[in-house]
This record gives C-alpha cells, sequence and structure tokens, in this order.
C-alpha cells in the first residue's frame, strides 16, 4: 500500500533543545538599559543568589526556529486534515480570529489598567456574556474560567452554594455512566459523594431511574446532552421535573453544544447550569492541549453565585463588578482566558444566528451519514438516529482478534487522526466519531473508504492492523514502559 | 456561513445516499417543546472585511502598553517577546492540534511539553515538573490541595499575607467545600512575611505553609528560616513565584527546601492580553510524583528502539480514576507552555540571566529615582527584584489620573487589595520600560506633586 501520509516530509527524529546546545550562543539580543552595572549582591543577600543555571541551553535563532519547525511536522493538525475526535470537537478554526486576537489593543492591554482605558475588552466580555446567554437559554453568565473542566467546577461550587444558602448544603450527585470523565472528578473536589446512574438500553437516563434515586441529599443530576454516546436525553423534560421537585437543580456538561445551535437550548430544557467550551463549540484553536475557556451560563436563582468579576453595561460604559458578596469567589488571577475569549466573539459575530444553527444542523447530517455509511462494517451498539457524533464498537472484528487499538492505529496509515477511542465507557472498545460541520462530504467519504478498508483487511489479514501505524515517523509507543520507570525530564547524565 | 463546506443540496443528497432518513427524524429524539423555542435572537452574520473593522474599534478603544509606559506589573509583566516566537507558534501543526492522544503523530506537542517540563525543574530546581495549569493562581490553589492529600489528617494551611490577594482569593475559592481552614500570615514593617508570628502559631495540624517568592510586595521573605519553621512541623513548604524572570538571578525554589514549587510563566513567550490566557508551571519532588495534578509527558521508545514522547501515569487522571482522580483538570496551557519554551530556548543561559539582571537594574533606577522626588518614599527597606512599593503624601488614585493625561499608566494603588497601605503604589520595571521611560515618569511625577 502506498503511503497516504502527506503531513509529514522529515524522516527523522528531532533531537532535544539540551542537546544542540554549545557555549556562547543566545537566540536573544537585549536593549543595553544605558546604566551602570549594578552588582546584585550588593542588593540582594549572598545566600539569594543563584549561580548559572547550567543546562539551558545555548542555541542561535535559526536553530530555535529549525528546532520547532520540525518538531511542528511531527504533528497532525485539523489545517493537516480530517480530526474526528469524538466529544472533542475538532473544527475548522478560521484565520480571520487569530488576526482579531493579535490586535495589540487586546494583547497589550494591563488587567489592572484604570477600567475607563479598557472599555473595548470591556465591551467585547459583556457582549459575549449576552450571546452565551442567549444560545444556552441560561442568562447569566461567567466568563471567568481556564477550561471546561475549570467550569464544571465553578458550576458545582454554585450548586453547593445555593443550596447552603437554601438551608441544606446536601450531599449527593447523581451522574449518569454516560458522563464525562471529569464530572465525577469534580464533584468529589467539591466535597460531594458520587452516585452512578446506569442508562436505559436506549442509552439514555430514565426518569423512572432517577426518581427512584432522587432525595433531600441529592444536590444535583450531573449530566451532558446530547450524551456521550451521541444521543439527545429524550427523557430530559421529565427527569428534570423530578429533580426539581426533590429540590435538586440540574448541570449539564456543555461540551457537546455543537450539536444543538438552533435545536435544543439547555435553558429551555430545565438546566440550572451549564459550561459551555469555548475552545469547541466556538472554534478557538486548541493548540496541542489548551488553552482552553470554559465560561458559566446559569439561572437567575443561581446568578449570584456566579464567579466574580462580570463584566456589566451603564448607560454605554462598561465594568467589571468585583462587589459580589454571595459570589464563590475568584477562580484563576485577572478576568478569564481573554484571548480565546476575542476568538470566539469574532467567531459568533462571523457567523450569526442562522449560521450557528447551520452549524448544528451540518455537524449532525455528517455523524448521520457517517454512522449509516459504516453500518454493515461496524457494530452499532445503541442503533437510533444520533446528534453530532456516533459511537461504533468493535464487536464486529471480536472474530479476528482486532481490537479498537489497532484500527484507530491503521487510520493512522489511512492519513487520518483516530476518532476518540475506549470512550465512553459503557460502550466496549468503544470508536467515537466527530465529523463536525467544516468537512467537506469528499473527506467524510474519503474517511468512510478508509474505514471500510480497515474492516475488510480485519477480516483477511489482520496482522496488518496489528503492526499499524507503519507509515508514519514512529511505530507503536511503548506507554507501559514510561508508566513504569518515569522519565519526565531531560537531564545532562541521560 | 464561509467555514461550512456543505450546500443545502449536499445535505439532503447526503441523508438521501445513505439511507439516514429526512432531517426532521434525526432531530425526532428532540421533544417538541424544546425544539419550539431554539430559535437565535444573535444579530446576522458580519462579513470578513466588516468584522475585522468591528475587531479593530474594539481593540482601539483599549490603552495599549506599546504606546502608553505602563508601570503596572502584580502578576501580569510586560515584557518583550521576540519575533520567532509567534511565528513558529503560529504554525497550524501546533496550533490546530488537539491533546497527544495518539502519540505516533503527535511528537511534536509531545516532545516540545517534555522540554517545557525539563525547563520548569531546572528553574525550579524541583525534581519533577507537569504539563502547565491554568495560570500561577489556580496553580497555588491545586498546590494546596495536594498538599492536603499528602498529609492527610491535617486540616490547616498558613498562606502569607504577602502572596498576591488574587492567587489568595483562588485558594479559598477552591478550597472552600472542604474541611481546610487557610490562616493568613501577617506580613511585616519590612514587607516580609512574619515569621516570628508563624513559628507561633504553627501546629501539628498544620499540612502546608504557602509563600510568594519574590512576595507580591517585590521582596524576598527569609526562605531559609522559614523552610526551618515548616520542616520542624513536618509541614510542606509551597512556594509560588508571579515573576519567573526573578529566578535568572534569585535561587531556585528546591534550595530552600521547598517541596511544591509553582508559578506563573507568562513573563517568558506570552503577551499581557488583559489578564489571560497566562501559564501555570507546578514542579515537585520525586516522592509526591503520584500526587501531582496535571498531564505529565514521559519518554518511551517505539517499537523499533526509536526514542519518543507519550502522556504518562494518567492512571492518576480523571478519566481512569473518576471521582478518585487527583483533580479534575484534563487540559493543560500547550500552547503557551510552548510559548514559555520557545522564548527561554532563545534566550539561553546567557540571555535569561541577562534579562533578569537588567530587569534588576532598571527597576533600582526608577526606585531610587521615585523615592528621591519629594512627596515618595520607600514603603518597605528590604532588597527588591523588578517591583516596589512606594508611599506618596498624596491620594495616589488622583495622581494616577494626573499620570495618565501625560499617556502614562502609573503603579497600582494598594490600597483596594491592602486597605492599611494608604497612598501606596505598586511598581513594576521591566526591558520594555527603559530608562527613557522611566524618567518620563519620575519627569511627571515631581511635575505632579
Amino acid at each position: 500500500m502506498t503511503s497516504h501520509n502527506n503531513f509529514n516530509e522529515s524522516s527523522q527524529t528531532e533531537p532535544l533543545i539540551f542537546e544542540r546546545s554549545s557555549e556562547g550562543k543566545t537566540g536573544v539580543m537585549l536593549p543595553p538599559s544605558g546604566l551602570d552595572r549594578i552588582d546584585a549582591t550588593n542588593i540582594f543577600p549572598q545566600d539569594f543568589m543563584r549561580g548559572e543555571i547550567e543546562d539551558i541551553p545555548q542555541v542561535s535563532e535559526v536553530e530555535v526556529v529549525r528546532h520547532f519547525t520540525r518538531l511542528s511536522r511531527l504533528n497532525y493538525s485539523v489545517d493537516g486534515g480530517f480530526y474526528p475526535l469524538g466529544s472533542c470537537t475538532m473544527k475548522y478554526n478560521p484565520k480571520v480570529n487569530e488576526e482579531a486576537a493579535k490586535l495589540s489593543g487586546f494583547t497589550s492591554s494591563h488587567p489592572y489598567q484604570p477600567q475607563e482605558l479598557s472599555q473595548g475588552n470591556l465591551q467585547l466580555m459583556y457582549e459575549l456574556q449576552e450571546m452565551l446567554g442567549e444560545i444556552s437559554g441560561l442568562p447569566y453568565v461567567t466568563l471567568q474560567p481556564a477550561a471546561g473542566a475549570h467550569g464544571e467546577m465553578a458550576g458545582m461550587m454554585m450548586i453547593r452554594a445555593c443550596h447552603e444558602a437554601r438551608g441544606n448544603a446536601r450531599s449527593k450527585v447523581l451522574i449518569p455512566d454516560t458522563a464525562h470523565g471529569t464530572n465525577p472528578a469534580t464533584s468529589a473536589l467539591c466535597g460531594y459523594h458520587v452516585i452512578p446512574v446506569k442508562s436505559n438500553e436506549r442509552g439514555v437516563i430514565d426518569a423512572g431511574e432517577i426518581e427512584r434515586l432522587m432525595d433531600e441529599e441529592v444536590a444535583a443530576l450531573m449530566l451532558t446532552n446530547p450524551n456521550t454516546l451521541g444521543l439527545f436525553e429524550e427523557n430530559i423534560l421529565e427527569v428534570a421535573n423530578v429533580v426539581h421537585n426533590k429540590g435538586g437543580l440540574i448541570y449539564c456538561d456543555g461540551a457537546n453544544m455543537n450539536a444543538l445551535m438552533g435545536i435544543a437550548r439547555p435553558g429551555d430544557m430545565g438546566v440550572d447550569v451549564l459550561h459551555i467550551n469555548l475552545h469547541k463549540t466556538f472554534s478557538t484553536p486548541h493548540g496541542g492541549g489548551g488553552p482552553g475557556s470554559g465560561p458559566v451560563c446559569v439561572t437567575e436563582e443561581l446568578a449570584p453565585y456566579l464567579p466574580f468579576p462580570l463584566a456589566e453595561e451603564k448607560e454605554g460604559l462598561y465594568n467589571l463588578n468585583h462587589n459580589r458578596p454571595d459570589s464563590i469567589g475568584k477562580i484563576k488571577s485577572f478576568y478569564g482566558n481573554f484571548g480565546i475569549l476575542v476568538r470566539a466573539y469574532a467567531y459568533i459575530k462571523s457567523m450569526g444566528g442562522e449560521g450557528l444553527e447551520r452549524v448544528s444542523k451540518t455537524a449532525l447530517v455528517n455523524a448521520n451519514y457517517i454512522k449509516e455509511r459504516l453500518r454493515h462494517h461496524f457494530d452499532i451498539p445503541y442503533d437510533r438516529p444520533c446528534m453530532h457524533e456516533c459511537v461504533l464498537s468493535d464487536k464486529k472484528q471480536t472474530p479476528y482478534s482486532v481490537k479498537t487499538l489497532d484500527i484507530a492505529k491503521r487510520l493512522i496509515d489511512y492519513g487520518f487522526h483516530p476518532p476518540t477511542i475506549y470512550f465512553p465507557l459503557v460502550v466496549q472498545g468503544a470508536i467515537m466519531i466527530e465529523p463536525t460541520e467544516t468537512e467537506p462530504r469528499r473527506a467524510i467519504d474519503n474517511f468512510c473508504d478508509a474505514m471500510i478498508g480497515i474492516a475488510n483487511e480485519a477480516r483477511e489479514n489482520p496482522e496488518i492492523l496489528k503492526m499499524a501505524p507503519q507509515n508514519v515517523n514512529f511505530r507503536r509507543l511503548d506507554e507501559v514502559k514510561a508508566a513504569r520507570s518515569p522519565k519526565l525530564r531531560w537531564s545532562k547524565e541521560g | 456561513m464561509r467555514y461550512i463546506p456543505a450546500t443545502d443540496k449536499d445535505l439532503e443528497a447526503m441523508l438521501a445516499d445513505s439511507g439516514a432518513g429526512a432531517f426532521e427524524e434525526i432531530i425526532s429524539q428532540v421533544p417538541k417543546e424544546i425544539r419550539d423555542k431554539a430559535k437565535l435572537k444573535l444579530p446576522p452574520e458580519l462579513d470578513e472585511l466588516s468584522l475585522m473593522r468591528h475587531m479593530k474599534s474594539l481593540s482601539d478603544k483599549n490603552a495599549q502598553m506599546d504606546d502608553t509606559p505602563t508601570f503596572l506589573g502584580a502578576g501580569a509583566y510586560n515584557h518583550f517577546i521576540p519575533a520567532a516566537v509567534g511565528h513558529i507558534l503560529s504554525r497550524a501543526e501546533f496550533f490546530t492540534a488537539y491533546t497527544p492522544y495518539q502519540p505516533e503523530i503527535s511528537q511534536g506537542t509531545l516532545q516540545a511539553i517534555y522540554e517545557f517540563q525539563t525547563y520548569v525543574t531546572l528553574l525550579t530546581g524541583m525534581d519533577v515538573a507537569n504539563a502547565s495549569m491554568y495560570d500561577g493562581a489556580s496553580a497555588l490553589a491545586e498546590a494546596v490541595l495536594m498538599a492536603v492529600r499528602i498529609k492527610r489528617k491535617r486540616q490547616k494551611v498558613f498562606i502569607s499575607s504577602a502572596v498576591h490577594p488574587e492567587y489568595r482569593e483562588t485558594v479559598k475559592t477552591y478550597t472552600g467545600d472542604l474541611q481546610i481552614t487557610i490562616v493568613e500570615i501577617p506580613y511585616t514593617d519590612e514587607g516580609k512575611t512574619d515569621i516570628d508570628w508563624l513559628e507561633k502559631n504553627i501546629d501539628e495540624d498544620t499540612a502546608a505553609v504557602a509563600l510568594q517568592y519574590p512576595n507580591f510586595f517585590g521582596t524576598v521573605d527569609d526562605m531559609n528560616a522559614i523552610s526551618k519553621i515548616v520542616s520542624a512541623k513536618e509541614a510542606l513548604f509551597i512556594s509560588a513565584t508571579t515573576e519567573i524572570v526573578a529566578l535568572g538571578l534569585l535561587k531556585a525554589p528546591a534550595e530552600f527546601g521547598v517541596d511544591i514549587a509553582v508559578a506563573e510563566g507568562q513573563s517568558l513567550g506570552n503577551a499581557v492580553n488583559f489578564g489571560g490566557p497566562h501559564v501555570g508551571l507546578f514542579a515537585t519532588k520525586t516522592t509526591y510524583l503520584r500526587n501531582m495534578p496535571g498531564r505529565l509527558v514521559g519518554e518511551t521508545e517505539d517499537l523499533d528502539g526509536k526514542r519518543g514522547y507519550v502522556l504518562t501515569l494518567s492512571t492518576r487522571e480523571q478519566h481512569i480514576r473518576r471521582e478518585k482522580a487527583t483533580s479534575n483538570i484534563c487540559s493543560n496551557q500547550s500552547l503557551c507552555a510552548l510559548a514559555f519554551t520557545i522564548h527561554l530556548s532563545l534566550l539561553g543561559k546567557r540571555g535569561f540571566k541577562e534579562l533578569a539582571q537588567t530587569n534588576l537594574e532598571l527597576a533600582h533606577y526608577a526606585k531610587e529615582k521615585i523615592a528621591s522626588l519629594p512627596g515618595f518614599s520607600i514603603r518597605f527597606n528590604s532588597p527588591t527584584f523588578n517591583e516596589f512599593v512606594i508611599q506618596s503624601d498624596k491620594d495616589v488614585i488622583e495622581l494616577n489620573r494626573k499620570l495618565l493625561k501625560r499617556k502614562i499608566i502609573g503603579g497600582l494603588p494598594l490600597q483596594g487589595f491592602y486597605p492599611e497601605l494608604k497612598n501606596t503604589l505598586l511598581f513594576c520595571v521591566t526591558e520594555k520600560t527603559g530608562r527613557e521611560e522611566i524618567e518620563r515618569l519620575a519627569e511627571a511625577l515631581g511635575d505632579i506633586s
């Protein structure tokens, strides 16, 4: 087979920057201070002074540029190809957003400069709060959290604060087995005991099961809708009723908002608290794992507890309100990941309401198209129309001893980034595919053809899957070795 | 809708060709009452030219440090970023990649994180570092949670009042729902953490003591003395650094017996950005490795024996341990960490030290110059790095207003955070506020007062 991999031209590994060093080189020249040299030992006591940090490398600018450029070539990226990671929403990142975020009024404004000197920033924050309020159906919004999981933490703390104000903090949180992995961790961090909820044979939660588990000690039901099986929680209105009747609240993980715009607003489903991963639905680049941003949207009852500050408007002047006595407090320094807010704001403005509705519609069609095209080649554990992602399993490949991992690695040989694998946990050998709205039909067809090709190979030549990938610089990496004897940094001694 | 390749016709054809059914069938799982309310009331789409004009108009409403000399620091520092940093960073292969879940095609990100981890251990002197945290404040909060995890039965954490007020706020929020008591250590008239007070109040129930190094007033605490007090009670010693450049001149936290060193890494490679995104640094001793929050990258080899890197020790993490995880964090600040790594690589051993020296020299020049003006004096008589506190006999809010008229943004009035420090200003000087800017500031202050 010929290699489909063209994202990588280099055939060598790249040494560490520390191995490129030689005495006397530098990549930066600083401006002369024009002052007399101060001997730092005249200022600080001798025992505070540091000698040379020997192992910091000495490298020229061109060597630094080449080093990192070579490293970059060892990466797969959205700009390079289809990246169907389920639940991660790897959609195209519009270039104009980057131009906007680079404007110096945004990058070189200081968080402590007087508010009258930051009116553009504050207006942007205020308007973004309003727009996210409209999109979620939950009008009170904080932009403070630095990531989705950070937003979850803020949201669960607000739920606790609300119950405390009502007179009982409560002790338990119900979490469906189709929830994101961060949900139980977040609840535990906020001091709650986690009660798992089993989803029914349709892959969704059942009002009866919630009724059975719901009591005066349950603070919230924390769900993901659409859930991690790619299914809409069709009983959501009944479920919300049951929870609310017993004094509980509904937390919704908003990681999957890309499926909902113009189709369903969490606020209209009975959700009380929702976080939104701006880097997913609102198309800010993932940057190899961050920075993200995780605003939280809430009902009026929960508004007093939002982390401060909030952007406000009064007669055309914008300000940050820090004076919020019932707030859960501050969750990071300054005002959230502002640079990410700029990109998300630009994206929403460039799409408009209709554009966002079209995003979700297209994402849904694409996911269902993939599911139908792969229907005869892979097992579909919950065979119903799906939302913006579909979940398959490796059940049909089991007779040939081929596993999900092998399928994923073989996709690399076909030039694709593999989907999310072994998640959600409720499906054995899960393969979770999220095409998003930004893939043209041709790319989706190529991906489906590759998947079908792999299904055929699994029957006819399973060995080729076990040996994959073979057409990239690195073959399978030994993760067990890395964990057994952790080597987490370079050192001269090796 | 220029980012969506499919036309209406394409969508219809895809539904028909695959047998997926009508779009209405797909969304029939959504109850009608919810569907009916879903139409979004947002303004219509903007073309690229109009959008960029609008963004530019917002940007122009802000003061910019490049046009207006700014003497603000306090956790967000105005340093020069070499052009190569931005150019490498904006390569799409770094910019538009995700978490390196498939190491065979993510070695670029993985190796860069491994290099970042190495740099953080070199600067802090610690054994191991993670792939980064949201920012310095949340890193400190996670350090406190980690200390309490390690010292299981102990419920008290001492934190110096000379730690950045927003960092302290963040720690309180993170620990608010758990059985942890946060006790603030007062500061002395020299702007240092009060060791005598700590010695009297620390007890066997203390899990950790946290300081800022250099502290919020720009001063350096008596690290050795405090370290002895902390270890005598077998508590953990945590240090937080907001200005990482200081570590070019000052001893690594590890050399004072620090157990967990956290820092804000914004100063290297990352613009101030109105306060974020920045990048939290987190390092500790090997002994505590498995209690450390956040992602880790480790060295390994591939099937051919080729050296490579993978995410590792994820058994501590949320996606496997769920409610028993070491923290709920599932991302890092990868791109900001990359910027840090590139900038430090460009500086190199000498450049980093030189940068620290330049900051020290300019800041001392400014400190002496301002303090020699009538009506101004140094508030804390202690050595400082690139930040210092000045006492004025005038209303400093008014003073800053007058400076603004001359297009200078002055220091941070401390009375908002410390009501007792009336009419004091925290000034910060970096290589970007050079001799000329300092002289402009001093002249303006002289005229005004």
